[in-house]
């Protein structure tokens, strides 16, 4: 049967899917069971499976994620709410110091199979530090998977597969994209591969590669350039942001010769700086331009009043790829 | 440990000690305050709703305490607000268009009047609380007569960040009031879902620092135990944690459902019929004769009068540009930000390049 889900429709049922399919399963985070979470991702689920399943816990995002290392590290599969991805940022300790390291430490007789699933992104006129994409900070961190879906499709087969996977999986919710569109979402558990990219568009001309919620930029961009310019974009949705698919990477640039990174996170040290330097490694002969990054600023996500200013935008993009084109 | 201290009782009665301390004009004053930042509250939901403001964070039903809270503070002191606590920075000097502002999306929104410590609304929970401890210390440190306050609500004491901020205070002995607005939930969490404590002012005892628990709706008992906190730290003995127990009558936020996780209208009705902050002053202040119909309608119409102005001004401040986000991330611009800051404000270079 064909329907269509939002991507928060998907992750409900990939939830769900994994609840029914998995009894060490279990959610934890502020506000997720009778108020389904601040973005209705666990709507239902603490009536379907109970609160010892579904737990609200305290406000303590240390609390939450260190407790979540213990109950991973001794049989569990918890999977984690964090309401915002700046309010991570008092769990981030369990998490660098710990959830990545246990593996390590203890040379591989413990690890944590967990998922912290987060909105991050711009573009929802939220509050202050309701839209940032420091993704950086968790890609940068050996022991952590980071995944970051742009579709209700890739949403729900990322993270069914990020709930097995047996490393702690950061899981980034582009926000913008929540209610944005729907999509034909399979009804039966299936998975994505944690690890690879997707060639969205294939061209010839141009390698675009974005993830989140930039992918419906650059993805415009690429259309509008087309038919304006006649510029043929190969569009990239990394999915995967740590580990990189670099093999996609490196194909697609060895066939056109010429990138464009996308993202909304601040420019320096942003990951549009880490595929740049996988194309110097792996095929700088074969390009023909340097390549470009379309970014955020080096500056706080600003308030809403200006907020779109911050994003890249299809203009930005469309620039990015001209400069390249023409060099 | 688990019960109130109250002056003025629900029904407008003394009964508690004024302790010779409140005179009629701060009475008048307080009864004022309410009912302008009650009015100031509920035109922030009304913008919201018509779209000229962003989500709003709404605090009707605990005005005592912050106004009260704030009006026992003196200028040179340090306000450490959350998102909900506009009432008590308005109180303590806040220009209304700057809170106006903010809530539109403006950084602007943040600038405190020169000659005041009002800081930013902190929006992660409980990570202002260690801030107040550190502005009271330098305090103390400079031999200045002045205390920090920070605000917080019931779910912030789970944190760590509360309890390091407690425990801090009492090893320095830091001239710092926390100050809880216990509202009975964190978003849809219930205070008895939220800890296993009974109360909030019992945590004191582990880091052996003073704690009362007081009724968060009786503005005569802020005040007074307000004044006492601070007479305790400006004398030098240290920090005081404050619970008083309040409820929200409205939903968390604007982009808030509460009637999925709280019988919402019932408990809103039943706590504004027993134990509204406004009315019982109101009372009281009528059977002074200090009150009448008169004045209250009076002073709605200047109130009414002073938050349009305010935000005649909020919304004629000048549009944020673009540029604007560069400015102040620090003393100096660095190059990279700069040459961003070129990029954004060049116009397109789209025209003219061949295809
Ligand atoms: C570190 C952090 N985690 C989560 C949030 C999301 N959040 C915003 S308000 C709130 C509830 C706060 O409850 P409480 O401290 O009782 O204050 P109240 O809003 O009731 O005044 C939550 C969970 C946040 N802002 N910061």
């Amino acid at each position: 049967m064909k329907r269509k889900l939002t991507m928060i429709q998907a992750i409900t049922e990939a939830m769900d899917q994994k609840l029914a399919d998995d009894s060490r399963i279990m959610l934890l985070g502020e506000d997720i069971g009778v108020n389904g979470g601040v973005f209705r991702a666990t709507e239902e689920l603490v009536h379907k499976y109970g609160p010892d399943r579904i737990v609200d816990t305290p406000l303590a995002e240390a609390g939450i994620i260190g407790a979540a290392i213990g109950l991973a590290m001794n049989g569990k599969i918890p999977v984690v709410e964090i309401q915002f991805l700046a309010f991570i940022y008092p769990g981030f300790e369990q998490i660098v110091s710990h959830a990545a390291r246990m593996r390590y430490r203890t040379r591989g007789q413990y690890h944590v199979p967990m998922v912290i699933r987060t909105p991050y992104g711009a573009g929802i006129r939220g509050p202050e530090l309701h839209s940032e994409s420091v993704e950086t900070f968790f890609a940068h961190v050996p022991g952590l998977k980071v995944v970051a879906p742009s579709t209700p499709y890739d949403a729900k087969g990322l993270l069914i597969a990020a709930m097995e996977d047996p490393d702690p999986v950061i899981f980034l919710e582009p926000t913008k994209l929540y209610r944005a569109f729907k999509q034909e979402v399979p009804e039966e558990m299936y998975r994505v591969p944690i690890g690879k990219a997707k060639v969205v568009q294939e061209g010839s001309d141009v390698s675009i590669f974005a993830w989140g919620a930039m992918l419906r930029v650059a993805e415009d961009a690429a259309k509008q350039i087309e038919r304006e310019n006649g510029l043929s974009c190969e569009v990239i949705d990394l999915r995967t942001l740590y580990p990189l698919d670099r093999d996609t990477i490196i194909a697609s640039v060895k066939k056109t010769g010429r990138a464009v990174v996308v993202h909304e996170a601040h420019k320096t040290a942003g990951l549009g700086a880490e595929i740049i330097s996988i194309i110097n490694d792996e095929a700088l002969i074969y390009m023909k331009a340097p390549v470009k990054r379309i970014t955020g600023f080096d500056v706080p996500v600003p308030q809403f009043s200006i907020e779109d200013d911050y994003l890249p935008t299809a203009e930005r993009v469309k620039d990015g790829i001209m400069e390249t084109a023409t060099f | 440990m688990s019960s109130l201290y109250q002056v003025l009782s629900p029904a407008g009665e003394l009964v508690g000690d004024l302790k010779g301390q409140l005179d009629e004009a701060t009475m008048i004053k307080m009864y004022e305050n309410m009912v302008l930042v009650r009015q100031f509250d509920r035109k922030s939901i009304n913008l919201q709703r018509q779209g000229r403001m962003g989500t709003y964070a709404p605090f009707e039903g605990q005005e005592a305490s912050q106004v009260g809270s704030a009006m026992a503070l003196t200028p040179g002191d340090w306000l450490f607000p959350t998102y909900r606590d506009h009432a008590a920075a308005i109180v303590h000097g806040q220009s209304m268009a700057r809170v106006f502002l903010y809530w539109m999306g403006h950084m602007e929104g943040s600038i405190s009047p020169k000659h005041l410590n009002i800081m930013p609304p902190c929006v992660p929970i409980a990570t202002q609380m260690v801030h107040a401890v550190g502005t009271a210390w330098a305090s103390k440190l400079q031999n200045e007569q002045h205390v920090s306050i920070a605000y917080f609500g019931d779910g912030a004491s789970s944190e760590g960040d509360f309890h390091e901020a407690l425990n801090f205070a009492g090893v320095f002995q830091t001239p710092t009031i926390f100050f809880c607005q216990n509202n009975g939930f964190a978003i849809s969490v219930p205070f008895s879902q939220q800890s296993a404590s009974k109360t909030i002012a019992q945590r004191s005892a582990a880091y052996d620092i003073p704690g009362v628990r007081i009724d968060g709706n009786d503005i005569f008992a802020v005040w007074l135990t307000m004044k006492e906190a601070m007479q305790r730290a400006l004398e030098g003995k240290g920090p005081t944690l404050i619970e008083a127990v309040t409820f929200r009558y409205g939903a968390h936020t604007t982009a808030d459902d509460p009637k999925k996780y709280r019988d919402q209208e019932s408990l809103s009705e039943e706590w504004r019929k027993e134990r509204d902050a406004l009315q019982r002053l109101r009372v009281y202040l009528e059977n002074q004769g200090l009150w009448n119909e008169t004045r209250e309608v009076e002073l709605i119409e200047r109130v009414s009068e002073q938050i349009d102005a305010a935000l005649v001004e909020a919304e004629s401040y000048p549009k944020s540009k673009p540029e604007d986000m560069f400015k102040h991330v620090y003393a100096e611009p660095t190059w990279m930000a700069t040459e961003q800051e070129s990029e954004l404000v060049k116009p397109s270079k789209q025209e003219g390049i061949p295809a």
